[in-house]
């Protein structure tokens, strides 16, 4: 009994001391560099998350190698004076292991879900689609998304931002409902300002993946998928299709910036006033829209009518005939 | 006396044996080129799809656009249905049931002696399951071939070997066939080798259905591969619509192959729960039943439920492509959501089927390496239980970003996580069993050791990809996909090898050799780490799944992977070459019972006869007594064979 509970106190011993050491090191050396960074909050809360995790997945991982490399040191069969195994009632079951076993495992399971739930509630989903209604959203995100739809809607720093994402195969185009609904192939935005992206698709299933803003939405076709997060740095970022759509699937990325809110301003003014003719042929600023009987959007028979399946706004049909 | 090889087959055909499915003198079994056999199966179903073909285009005739332009989903629908069922007939599986049908007594099928029984319709479980071992090898080595291909491409962000599409066909074949492969693997082979065996029973419940279950597999084979003469399927294995409906007629493969590889899931499935609840010897009581047992047991439960989900969401599709429904098309009233939620309904519990008879193997086999009982038997089987209950209550975690039901993702969240705690029962009796043992490093311990390596780091990082706020990081990225090669490959297909090196003595005679056997472990274990650990850090760098280019900085993380797995790869070259140097080049003859193992299925004759057992044995205990003085005998085997088991402490008793 005292050789068992030395064995189990050794393996203990080893693991704790190896498993403190790891998280330290992990938390103060690695952390605070794990993508996606901290250009945005959803990027700081989850890179916050992902570091919790790790520092109670540590310890696991190491337990169980230590167990392994434990076991394989000390009763391998090659090994001289390996005490033979014993079998009987007492090598099968172990009560106090199996109810120690299962209430550990339960509990940091509760309280990994309920971190979880907790964080994706106070980060208004986390960056992640959160469908066309979300459950969770930033202060006066719902009277700018409802503002939006209007010809009034217009904005200025400290306002929430509305950018619609539109996907297609294959690349991604941005109207800014606040400036006219002009639409882009540039994604800029403004610093210290909480942007609601409204993801959806021209066609097949593409995901909008923004990687350092920490924002991964869907885009399905005839579905608005809204995500949120807030900027909090100047600077670049990089924007890939994370959802398989076709063979040019790989090739369907782009580059947006994070701006000064001044300069953004006067970019999206300008823009507005360069883009005026084309906006004017674009469909009503809308959710989502319906793609026309060629599939693609931005298709339309070449004498300009309505296709047979679509009977509410078709996107690209009031672009004049070529 | 003992149960020996020695002992005439002729003697299983005493009084004491129930009357045969292979009585009787079949039509099927004439000698050449008038019997029925894989060769007759090829020729029928090529006919098939010649006529099937002919009749798509024949009806679609019509359509100027779609008949002969060879882009006719209808005309591919319909060679691939009735190339199928032409296999089917050609192989003689539809024999019996047509003969019934029109109200005739059917021939029995008789056990072919000889090779050419691999080749036949044949009903004995030992035959399909080497039948099996051969297939399953069959998908994996093209399914590998592909992922050389894949980190060929992958060498390089800029040079291109293929062009996107073919890179696009290669990655969607892959995935699809390596999938197809894992339903079966284990199932396959081993479960149907050994479950009898293991059970003390001498037959499947359903032997005809058992052998359906292989040839259907097969014909799924043909059936994936019949898109590439179409350029292949755009979706990868997912098959999300609505590209799949956007694609050319290569995904009819798609949604066929997966429809007759269901069809041959949920046969194999049902075949197996039936022979294990009914079938068990006298005295196997639910607390004897070994635990690879219930492992697939419980795996047969999930093939027999979420297959026909997947087999129904594979008909909406083929419906979508040729007569113009609308399941999945949005602008028609259909949802882009609907496939993903099918097929992830199916999707999710797959995946425990895939996890699960790796459990099982690997538990099974450490108390024969280990000298020790099984530790905490009744958590293990109870886990299994869990997993494959828990399993039909995740599947929305595939689709935390894709807006549908967010409302739900705390609880898929939840859900998902309560579903490490099964999970983590089979570390917890891993460790108990080799807890102060005495462990003997032969090869297949040394795959199941791996397999506890390699899940944890699957298992864990599948706790970070519950995480919804973690998912936005890593959702559709390297990530997901280095996590779940650990689980899959690092898992099942490790303790694949650690079951077939274990059990391959008993299936063929011959031991595989141990020093080639050695350096195909440590060859695939270290670069199978290799290869997919460095994608945790390239998908956490940014890099999405099944792209053909990516950022210029991960060039160095992806060429060191596409390295490793080109190594990897030479490492199932030296499987290979164990396999044909140990079976057919130097074999050498295994021992009746070559790891001293106490399990039933090492109690029988060498070869199994027919029947297995001579007389049904009546169980005692269950079969984990090892190193236990004054151990009960496993079981009572009658007159003649009772003095052949090994005892507790692993010697003959002779």
């Amino acid at each position: 009994m005292k050789n068992e509970s030395n064995h189990l106190r050794r393996i203990l011993v080893i693991t704790l001391v190896l498993s403190i050491a790891a998280d330290l090191l992990y938390w103060f050396l690695v952390g605070p560099h794990v993508p996606p960074g901290t250009m945005t909050t959803s990027a700081h809360d989850d890179q916050f998350d992902f570091n919790i995790l790790m520092v109670i997945a540590l310890p696991v991982l190491i337990g169980v190698w230590v167990f392994l490399g434990y076991t394989i040191a000390n009763w391998s069969s090659k090994r001289a004076n390996v005490p033979e195994p014993q079998g009987g009632p007492a090598a099968r079951s172990n009560m106090k292991a199996q109810v120690l076993w299962i209430t550990i495992t339960t509990v940091v399971v509760l309280f990994l879900a309920g971190f979880g739930i907790v964080e994706l509630w106070i980060g208004n989903g986390s960056g992640g689609g959160e469908g066309p209604n979300p459950v969770w959203e930033p202060a006066g995100a719902a009277q700018a998304e409802t503002a939006a739809l209007t010809s009034a809607a217009s904005w200025a720093p400290g306002k929430v931002l509305v950018v619609q994402v539109i996907a297609q195969q294959w690349k991604f185009t941005y109207r800014y409902p606040q400036f006219g609904g002009f639409e882009t192939q540039d994604l800029i935005l403004p610093n210290n300002t909480t942007v609601a992206f409204n993801v959806t698709s021209l066609d097949v299933i593409h995901s909008f993946w923004a990687y350092q803003l920490e924002v991964k939405a869907d885009a399905n076709p005839q579905e608005n998928n809204v995500a949120f997060t807030t900027t909090k740095q100047l600077g670049n970022f990089t924007v890939r299709c994370s959802e398989l759509c076709g063979i040019w699937h790989g090739a369907m990325f782009d580059y947006g910036k994070v701006e000064s809110p001044t300069n953004f301003s006067s970019w999206a003014t300008t823009t507005e006033s360069a883009n005026a003719a084309n906006t004017a042929d674009l469909p009503a600023f809308a959710w989502t829209y319906v793609p026309d009987a060629n599939g693609a959007a931005g298709g339309f028979y070449p004498d300009g009518t309505v296709t047979p399946y679509s009977s509410v706004e078709v996107y690209g049909a009031k672009q004049a005939a070529s | 006396m003992t149960i020996s090889a020695e002992r005439p087959t002729k003697s299983v055909a005493s009084s004491t044996s129930p009357p045969s499915p292979h009585q009787g003198v079949s039509w099927t079994q004439r000698p050449g080129w008038l019997s029925q056999h894989m060769g007759t199966a090829i020729i029928a179903a090529v006919l098939g799809y010649a006529f099937g073909h002919w009749l798509g285009n024949y009806i679609t005739s019509g359509y100027p656009y779609i008949a002969n332009s060879g882009q006719n989903s209808s005309a591919n629908a319909l060679a691939l249905i009735f190339a199928v069922v032409g296999w089917l007939l050609g192989i003689g599986a539809l024999n019996y049931p047509l003969a019934k049908l029109v109200g005739k007594e059917a021939d029995h099928e008789t056990s072919v002696e000889g090779w050419s029984k691999y080749f036949r319709y044949t009903l004995d479980h030992k035959v399909v399951g080497l039948q099996y071992v051969v297939g399953v090898l069959l998908f994996l080595f093209t399914g590998g071939l592909l992922a050389m291909a894949i980190r060929t491409e992958l060498l390089s962000p800029t040079t291109h070997v293929f062009g996107p599409g073919t890179y696009i066909e290669i990655v969607s074949e892959h995935g699809t066939i390596m999938m197809m492969m894992a339903t079966s693997i284990i199932l396959g082979p081993l479960g149907n080798y050994f479950v009898p065996l293991m059970i003390g029973s001498r037959r499947m419940a359903f032997p005809r259905i058992e052998a359906f279950s292989f040839w259907i597999f097969i014909a799924g084979y043909g059936v994936i591969f019949s898109a590439l003469p179409y350029g292949g399927f755009p979706t990868g294995w997912t098959g999300y619509a609505p590209l799949q409906t956007q694609a050319g007629p290569g995904m009819i493969s798609y949604l066929l192959g997966f429809a007759v590889i269901g069809l041959g899931m949920m046969a194999a499935g049902f075949n197996i729960a039936a022979t294990i609840i009914n079938n068990r010897a006298p005295g196997m009581t639910w607390s004897r039943v070994p635990i690879f047992v219930w492992a697939i047991l419980s795996t047969a439960a999930l093939l027999t439920l979420a297959t026909p989900t997947l087999f129904a969401a594979g008909l909406f599709g083929v419906l979508d492509k040729t007569v113009q429904t609308a399941f999945y098309v949005t602008e028609h009233g259909g949802s882009s959501y609907l496939w993903e939620n099918l097929f992830w309904f199916f999707g999710h519990p797959e995946v425990y089927i895939m996890a699960l008879p790796g459990f099982g193997i690997v538990a099974e086999i450490l108390p024969v390496f280990t000298r020790k009982p099984l530790f905490a038997y009744k958590v293990a089987a109870a886990g299994m239980i869990g997993v494959a209950l828990l399993s039909f209550f995740v599947w929305q975690h595939h689709l935390f970003q894709s807006g549908i039901n967010p409302d739900m993702r705390p609880l898929f969240m939840l859900t998902t996580e309560l579903i490490s705690i099964p999970t983590g029962f089979i570390f917890l009796v891993g460790m108990g069993t080799l807890y102060k043992a005495k462990i003997r490093f032969e090869v297949p311990m040394l795959f199941a050791m791996a397999v506890f390596f390699n899940f944890l780091i699957g298992g864990v990082t599948g706790v970070f990809l519950s995480d919804v706020p973690v998912n936005v990081t890593v959702h559709g990225g390297f990530f997901v996909l280095s996590h779940f090669h650990y689980t899959i490959m690092g898992g099942l297909l490790f303790a694949f090898m650690a079951g077939l090196y274990y059990w391959l003595p008993k299936m063929t005679g011959r031991m595989m050799n141990k020093k080639l056997g050695q350096w195909h472990f440590w060859t695939m274990f270290v670069f199978f780490n290799l290869t997919f650990f460095p994608m945790f850090i390239i998908g956490l760098l940014g890099q999405p799944r099944r792209v053909f280019t990516y950022a210029k900085n991960l060039q160095v993380l992806n060429d060191f992977s596409s390295i490793s797995a080109f190594l990897l790869g030479f490492s199932f070259l030296i499987f290979f070459a164990n396999l044909m140097w140990s079976m057919y080049i130097k074999p050498v003859k295994a021992p009746a019972n070559p790891w001293d193992s106490l399990g039933l299925e090492w109690q029988t004759a060498n070869p199994v006869p027919v029947y297995n057992f001579e007389r049904i044995p009546v169980i005692m205990t269950d079969p984990y007594h090892y190193s236990e003085a004054g151990a009960p005998a496993l079981a009572d085997f009658g007159v003649g064979g009772s003095d052949d088991r090994v005892s507790s402490s692993g010697k003959s008793d002779k």
